[in-house]
C-alpha cells in the first residue's frame, strides 16, 4: 500500500480539530510585528534617536540575552530585533502541534482506530508535518505582507517571515522525532522542549559571550536558533542560511520517518520496562502519588534551570565591561551603578526570565489536576477515603514548592558561577538567591489563578497558559506599544523588585501573595463544590 | 432488612440534557444487586453520585447510612469501586497501583492480594501503560476485592475480561457475598447477573422501570406454550390463522383466545402456540388436558426477553 495513502483525509481531520486554535495563533503572531513597526516610529521618531537606542540596547546585556544584538538601527532592524522572541514562540507552537497530532493520538488509541482504515504507515506524521509546515508558510506570508504594508523593505520583511517559518519547520521536525522516541505525549513534548530550550540557551549565552568578548561565542553558531537568527532581516537578508536549515529539517524528518517505519504502533524507542511488583512502603497516600507523578518533570526542569543559571552566571562577569568607547553610554551606565550595577541589572533581568519559566512549570503542575480528572484516574483516588481538598492540595504542593526548588537551582548556580569570577562566592550567591526567591509571589499568583480556573471553570483550565502569555506579553511589549499603565500593572511580574541591587518594598510582594492565597482558596472551594469529573 | 443504598427520585442534569430523571434504587445489606439498563441509561451517573463525585440536582441519596456528597471521605473507608473503563498511571506498575489504592483505603489484606494476583493471572511488575484493557480491569478488580470493605460498587467490571477471568470474577464476587458484603453490580452480561444477583433494578432514560428479585421479574413475563392437539383446532384464533379442519374443534379450547392472559395465539394444523401470563397458566393447562393434548413444550421466559422488553423504546423520550 502507498505509505502515504489517506494523508489528505488526515490533513482535513487536523484542520477540523484545530480550526480555531491554528488561525488564532497565526493571526496573533502576524499582527504583532506590524504593531511594532507602527510603535517604534512613535517612540523614536528620528534616525539619530533610533541609532542611540540601538547602541544602548547593544550595550545592555539583559536585552542582548533576550533579543540578541541589534544588527541595523533602521526601523526594520529594530522591529526584527525586538520581535525575534516570536521565533521561539513559533518553534514551540510548531513542535507542540506536531506532537499533539502524532504521539498524543497514538497514546489515546485514536491512531489505532484510523490505522485499521486504508491509511498508509507514514500518513499520520506526514499529515501533521504538512499542516504545520503550511501554517508556518502562511504565517511567514502574513508577516511579510503586514510589514511591507507598513512601508518596510520587502526583502527584509520576507526575510523576517522566513526566519519565523524556518524555526517553525525545524522544530516541527524536532517534534516529529521526539514523538518517535517517547511512548507518551508528555515525554515527547519534554524531549522536544528540552531541544528547544538548549537551542535558546545556546543562542543567549553565545550572543552574550560574543558581545563581551568571551570564549563562548561559538555557541550561537551551534544553536539552531542561532542559525535562524543569522538571517538578520533588514541588515544582511542572508538567505543562504535557509539552505542548511532546510537540510537540517529534511534530515530530522528522515530520522523521524526511519524511526516511525521501524517501530510498532504505540511503541517508542525509549521503551517501558518492568518495575516492582509491590508498592514501596512510602507509596501511600495522595502526596506520595503526586510525588511519583511530578518528580520526573521537576527533576528535568531543575536540571535545566541549574544548567542555564550556571551558563548565565559565567558570562555575567563580562557584562560590566561591555561598554567602552561611547561617552554618552558610559555616563548613562555610570548612573545605573557602574559595572557592578550593570551586572545586577542583568542578573535581575535573567531572574525575571527564570520566574516566567517557573510560572510555566507551576501552571503545568496545576494542570496535572485536570489531566488526572479527564483521564479518569482521579476516580479511584476519590472513591477511596481521600477528600477532594487533600487530592488537590497534593498537586498544588508541587505547583508551590516546585518553583521554590527551580528558583533555588537557577539562583544558586548563577550566583556561584558569577561569584567564582569575582572571588566572593558566598555573599554573591546569597544576594542572587534573595533575588530569585523575591520573584516567587508572582509565580505563585499565576499558579493560583490556574487553580481557580480548574476549580471554577474546568473546561477553560488551559486558559492558565493564556494568562501567563498575557502577563509576559504585557511585560515585554507593554512599554513599546505604549499601553496604559493600569493595563500593564495587570502583569504580576511588573510588581517584582529588581533584585539583586534594586529597592525592595514589601507591600507589592505581600499583595501578590494575598491575591495568590485568595485565588487558590477560590479554586479549592470550586473543586469541592463542582461535579468531578467534568469532561 | 437494613438498606445499604437508598436512592429516591434522584435527578441529575448536565446543562440541558437530563441524565437522571427521578431514579429509585434500593440495595439491602448483604445482597448482590444487579443494576441494568441500556447504554446511556444513567448507570454510571448513578454510581458517581453514590461515590459523591457528582452532586445530585434532586432526590434523596443515602449510602451506608450517610450522605455521599457530604460524608464521602468517611464512607469511602467502607467501600471499594471498580470503574468500567479503568485508566491507570502509565509510569506505575500494576502492583504499585494495587498497593497505592489499598493504602489509600487504610491497607489491604496481603494474603488476599497474593491470592487474587494468582487467580487473575496478573503480572504486577508491568508498567500500567503496557497493560491491555482486560489487564487494567484486573488491576482495579484486585485492588477492590482485596480491600476489607462492606460495599463493592462495580460498574461493568468485567468488560474486556476473557471467559476464564470472567469465571474467576464470578467466583470471587460470590465469595464476597458469602462473607456478607454488599455488591452493586452494573452489567450487561445477563449470565453474570443471573448467576450472581439476588435482586436487580432495570433503568432506562434515567428512570427505574423495574426492580425486584429475578423470580419476581420472571413472574411478570409470559411463558411460551406449544401444544400438539389430536385434531386441528378452531380456537377463535386471530386473523391469519389456519381455518378449522374437518374434525371440528374441541369445545375445551374453542374460546382459548378470549381467555384473559393469553396472547398471540396461533394454530398451524394440529399445533397450537401461545404466550400465557402466569395467572392464566392453570386454566390453559386444564383446557389443553381436556382437549387431549398429545405433546407440550413450555418455555420459561428468558432473562434476555425480559431485558429486551425493558431496553426497547429508549428513543421514546428523545
Amino acid at each position: 500500500m502507498n505509505p502515504l495513502a489517506g494523508t489528505g483525509h488526515l490533513i482535513r481531520l487536523i484542520l477540523r480539530r484545530d480550526r480555531l486554535v491554528m488561525p488564532l495563533w497565526i493571526i496573533w503572531l502576524s499582527v504583532m510585528p506590524a504593531n511594532f513597526a507602527a510603535a517604534f516610529p512613535a517612540l523614536y521618531p528620528t534616525a539619530a534617536e533610533r541609532s542611540a537606542f540601538a547602541q544602548t540596547s547593544n550595550a545592555n546585556a539583559a536585552l542582548v540575552a533576550l533579543y540578541g544584538p541589534v544588527h541595523t538601527a533602521d526601523l526594520g532592524g529594530l522591529v526584527a530585533w525586538r520581535i525575534s522572541i516570536v521565533t521561539v514562540i513559533v518553534a514551540l507552537i510548531s513542535l507542540l502541534t506536531v506532537v499533539r497530532h502524532t504521539r498524543t493520538e497514538e497514546e489515546a488509541g485514536r491512531r489505532e482506530l484510523l490505522g485499521a482504515a486504508p491509511i498508509g504507515r507514514y500518513a499520520g506524521p506526514a499529515a501533521a508535518l504538512v499542516v504545520v509546515f503550511a501554517a508556518n508558510l502562511l504565517l511567514a506570508a502574513a508577516v511579510a505582507a503586514g510589514l511591507a504594508g507598513q512601508g518596510l523593505p520587502v526583502a527584509g520583511s520576507a526575510a523576517l517571515g522566513a526566519q519565523f517559518a524556518a524555526a517553525g519547520w525545524l522544530f516541527a521536525a524536532v517534534g516529529a522525532v521526539a514523538a518517535q522516541l517517547a511512548t507518551t505525549a508528555a515525554a515527547a513534548r519534554g524531549i522536544a522542549a528540552v531541544g528547544l530550550g538548549a537551542a535558546v540557551a545556546g543562542r543567549v549565552v553565545g550572543d552574550l559571550s560574543a558581545h563581551t568578548g568571551g570564549p563562548l561565542g561559538w555557541l550561537s553558531a551551534v544553536s539552531p536558533l542561532g542559525w535562524v537568527m543569522r538571517l538578520r532581516p533588514y541588515a544582511d537578508d542572508a538567505w543562504w542560511v535557509l539552505g542548511p536549515l532546510a537540510a537540517a529539517t529534511a534530515a530530522l524528518v528522515a530520522v523521524a520517518a526511519g524511526l516511525h517505519g521501524r517501530r510498532d504502533l504505540g511503541a517508542g524507542l525509549l521503551a517501558a520496562g518492568t518495575g516492582p511488583a509491590t508498592g514501596g512502603p512510602r507509596l501511600a497516600g495522595p502526596v506520595a502519588l503526586a510525588w511519583r507523578l511530578h518528580r520526573g518533570p521537576l527533576a528535568g526542569w531543575t536540571a535545566g534551570f541549574a544548567l542555564t543559571g550556571a551558563l548565565l552566571g559565567a558570562v555575567a562577569g563580562g557584562v560590566g565591561d561591555m561598554l567602552t568607547d561611547n561617552p554618552t553610554l558610559r555616563d548613562l551606565f555610570a548612573r545605573l551603578g557602574g559595572a557592578a550595577g550593570l551586572v545586577d541589572l542583568f542578573l535581575a533581568a535573567m531572574l525575571g526570565l527564570f520566574a516566567v519559566g517557573a510560572a510555566g512549570y507551576a501552571i503545568a503542575a496545576v494542570g496535572r489536576l485536570r489531566v488526572e480528572e479527564t483521564s479518569g484516574r482521579v476516580e479511584p483516588v476519590l472513591a477511596a477515603p481521600v477528600s477532594r481538598s487533600r487530592w488537590a492540595a497534593s498537586h498544588l504542593l508541587f505547583a508551590l514548592v516546585g518553583p521554590v526548588v527551580l528558583m533555588a537551582g537557577a539562583g544558586s548556580t548563577m550566583g556561584v558561577a558569577y561569584g567564582l569570577s569575582g572571588g566572593d562566592v558566598g555573599p554573591t550567591t546569597a544576594r542572587v538567591l534573595v533575588g530569585a526567591f523575591a520573584t516567587l509571589p508572582a509565580v505563585w499568583l499565576l499558579a493560583a489563578v490556574a487553580l481557580a480556573l480548574v476549580g471554577l471553570v474546568p473546561r477553560l483550565a488551559m486558559a492558565g497558559w493564556a494568562v501567563l502569555a498575557a502577563a509576559v506579553g504585557l511585560d515585554l511589549f507593554g512599554a513599546l506599544l505604549q499601553l496604559p499603565q493600569p493595563l500593564r500593572d495587570l502583569s504580576p511580574f511588573t510588581h517584582l523588585p529588581s533584585l539583586p541591587g534594586g529597592q525592595v518594598s514589601a507591600v507589592p510582594l505581600v499583595v501578590l501573595a494575598l491575591l495568590a492565597a485568595g485565588s487558590a482558596a477560590a479554586g479549592m472551594i470550586g473543586l469541592r463544590r463542582r461535579d468531578l469529573p467534568v469532561g | 432488612m437494613e438498606t445499604t443504598i437508598q436512592v429516591q427520585g434522584l435527578t441529575k442534569r448536565y446543562g440541558r440534557s437530563t441524565a437522571l430523571d427521578g431514579l429509585d434504587l434500593s440495595v439491602a445489606a448483604g445482597e448482590v444487586h444487579g443494576f441494568l439498563g441500556p447504554n446511556g441509561a444513567g448507570k454510571t451517573s448513578t454510581i458517581r453520585v453514590l461515590l459523591g463525585l457528582l452532586r445530585p440536582d434532586g432526590g434523596q441519596v443515602s449510602l451506608l447510612g450517610g450522605d455521599p456528597w457530604r460524608d464521602g471521605v468517611a464512607l469511602h473507608r467502607r467501600l471499594a469501586y471498580v470503574p468500567g473503563d479503568v485508566s491507570l498511571w502509565p509510569n506505575l506498575t500494576g502492583g504499585e497501583v494495587i498497593d497505592l489504592l489499598g493504602r489509600l483505603r487504610g491497607g489491604l489484606d496481603r494474603r488476599r492480594r497474593a491470592d487474587l494476583l494468582e487467580r487473575f493471572a496478573l503480572d504486577p511488575t508491568k508498567k500500567c501503560r503496557s497493560y491491555s484493557k482486560g489487564n487494567r480491569q484486573k488491576v482495579a478488580l484486585i485492588a477492590a476485592l482485596a480491600a476489607d470493605v462492606e460495599l463493592l460498587l462495580l460498574d461493568e467490571p468485567t468488560s474486556g475480561l476473557d471467559p476464564l477471568m470472567e469465571a474467576v470474577f464470578r467466583d470471587r464476587v460470590a465469595d464476597a457475598a458469602r462473607q456478607g458484603r454488599t455488591v452493586l453490580l452494573s452489567s450487561h452480561i445477563l449470565a453474570e447477573v443471573e448467576a450472581l444477583c439476588d435482586r436487580v433494578t432495570i433503568v432506562r432514560d434515567g428512570r427505574t422501570v423495574e426492580s425486584g428479585t429475578l423470580a419476581e421479574l420472571r413472574h411478570l413475563t409470559r411463558t411460551t406454550i406449544v401444544a400438539d392437539l389430536p385434531a386441528a383446532a378452531d380456537v377463535g384464533a386471530e386473523p391469519g390463522a389456519e381455518p378449522a379442519g374437518p374434525a371440528g374443534p374441541s369445545p375445551a379450547i374453542a374460546d382459548l383466545a378470549d381467555l384473559a392472559g393469553v396472547h398471540g395465539l396461533s394454530v398451524d394444523g394440529t399445533r397450537l402456540r401461545c404466550e400465557v401470563e402466569p395467572a392464566a397458566l392453570p386454566e390453559v393447562l386444564r383446557r389443553l388436558a381436556e382437549a387431549g393434548v398429545r405433546g407440550l413444550v413450555s418455555q420459561p421466559p428468558t432473562l434476555e426477553e425480559l431485558f429486551l422488553r425493558h431496553y426497547h423504546g429508549t428513543g421514546a423520550r428523545r
